[in-house]
Formats: C-alpha cells, sequence, structure tokens
C-alpha cells in the first residue's frame, strides 16, 4: 500500500479539506475512532501553521509500512519565512498569533513520530508519523 | 455557513453538526453573543455530540465565547463532548478547565438551572 496525496493549502478551508481527507486515509488503513480523531487534530494544527504563516503550502499523506508495523505518515511542507526559534515554538503556550501555543508541540503528543526542519527564508518541512496498534 | 441559534425559555440551545472552519466559529461567536444580547437569555447551551474534531483554534474560540457570554451574564455549558474528541483534546493540553461542561443535552439544562438558581 504505497501511494501519495496531497491537499495545497491556500484558503482557509482547505485547512477543513486536509483533516478531512487524512482522517479518511486514517479509517482506510484501520485506525479506530480515537486515532482517527487525534490525527485529523494533528492535521488541523499543522494545516493552519502554514495557512497562518507561510500562506501556502500543502499537506501530503502517505499509507507506510515498516517491518510488521503500518502507518500513516503526514508531511505539511511550505515555502515561507521559516521559524526563527524552533525551541520556542516547540514550547506549550508560545503563539505569534494569539492562539493559545498548543499547535506543534500538541502535535508532537499526538502523533508516534515528530521531525521538523526549519530555514529562515527556505519554508518548513514537518514529517509526523502514527503507527497502527 | 452559520449555526443555527434556537430560543428556549430564557435558554439559547446550540447543537454543532458540521465540521467546523474558522470562520464559521467566528461567525458562531459573533452570532451567539447578539442573540444573548436581544433576547436576554440567561442560560446558554452548546451540545458537541455530532463534533467529532476541536482542535486548538476552534478550543479557543469556545472558551472565549463562554467567558465572553459570562461578560454578558449568560451561563453557557458545552455539552456531549465525544470519547475521542476529550482524549485528544487532553493530548493537545487543552483543559477547558473553567468551562462548565455536561454529560448530554438533558444534562446540561440542569445543570444550567442549578447554576441559575443559586
Amino acid at each position: 500500500m504505497d501511494f501519495q496525496s496531497c491537499v495545497n493549502i491556500k484558503k482557509e478551508w482547505d485547512i477543513v479539506g486536509a483533516r478531512q481527507l487524512g482522517r479518511d486515509i486514517a479509517k482506510k488503513i484501520g485506525f479506530g475512532t480515537v486515532d482517527q480523531a487525534r490525527i485529523a487534530t494533528a492535521i488541523s494544527e499543522l494545516a493552519r501553521n502554514i495557512y497562518l504563516y507561510a500562506g501556502d503550502g500543502k499537506v501530503c499523506f502517505e499509507a507506510i509500512e515498516d517491518m510488521n508495523k503500518r502507518g500513516l505518515s503526514i508531511i505539511a511542507i511550505d515555502d515561507g519565512p521559516g521559524i526563527e526559534e524552533l525551541s520556542q515554538v516547540m514550547e506549550d503556550g508560545f503563539s505569534t498569533s494569539g492562539g493559545l501555543g498548543a499547535g506543534l508541540p500538541g502535535v508532537k503528543r499526538l502523533m508516534d513520530e515528530f521531525d521538523i526542519v526549519s530555514e529562515q527564508g527556505q519554508g518548513t518541512e514537518i514529517k509526523v508519523v502514527k503507527w497502527l496498534r | 455557513m452559520r449555526i443555527p441559534i434556537l430560543k428556549l425559555h430564557n435558554y439559547l440551545l446550540i447543537s454543532i453538526q458540521i465540521d467546523l472552519d474558522d470562520q464559521t466559529a467566528i461567525q458562531f461567536q459573533e452570532d451567539l453573543l447578539s442573540k444573548i444580547h436581544e433576547s436576554g437569555a440567561t442560560g446558554v447551551v452548546i451540545d458537541l455530540t455530532s463534533v467529532d474534531i476541536i482542535d486548538s483554534f476552534i478550543a479557543k474560540v469556545l472558551g472565549d465565547v463562554v467567558t465572553m457570554s459570562d461578560l454578558m451574564g449568560a451561563k453557557v455549558v458545552l455539552t456531549g463532548i465525544q470519547p475521542a474528541v476529550a482524549m485528544t483534546l487532553i493530548d493537545l493540553g487543552i483543559h477547558l478547565q473553567d468551562v462548565p461542561t455536561a454529560l448530554d443535552l438533558e444534562q446540561g439544562l440542569i445543570k444550567l438551572r442549578q447554576e441559575l438558581e443559586e
């Protein structure tokens, strides 16, 4: 099972589109209701970050397999301004937009794996994975 | 898209049955506050039984609308939060501690009545 599908994030409504597609894919892979909600929420946070801070980017989904495990890999890519202080955005409660500051640290807790690469002026790429239990 | 707000005696009842986007959530916040102002309602129940995702933004809008309504003199109770949504909110680090909640619409109305009688 290796296919990849992407949702472009340009408009605010794309946040909803991305999480709905992500939830459908998670369901097909066999995730239960709670993990579907975790995955959809994580996608929502990642897509909103693209919309708010980069303005343009995409979220891609891929069903993955490793040894005997199956899972869902999600990559959020933008070529926005990048993140100045990575350690700051991973702190609970840190926000530059008046939000709750729950976004990225929350995504990390919702998912099993979390990788972030960000370069100023180049953009940000966040990869997260959830494994089927 | 607008979320319908129903009036029942002194209460306003809202059942959110769509996947909330940011704009709809903000619009709802405004609509609810104007409706409280217009109707003089003292209690509000927002039922979330059909909501299967609450992310940090929607949580902030809901938490804020509870505080804003409180400032205006109306008590809000959130009802019907699904198990998966409750688990996800805690993972996100959102505890909505000062927000009154109840299991379902019926319990929500009972809770409102108790709070308003005190």
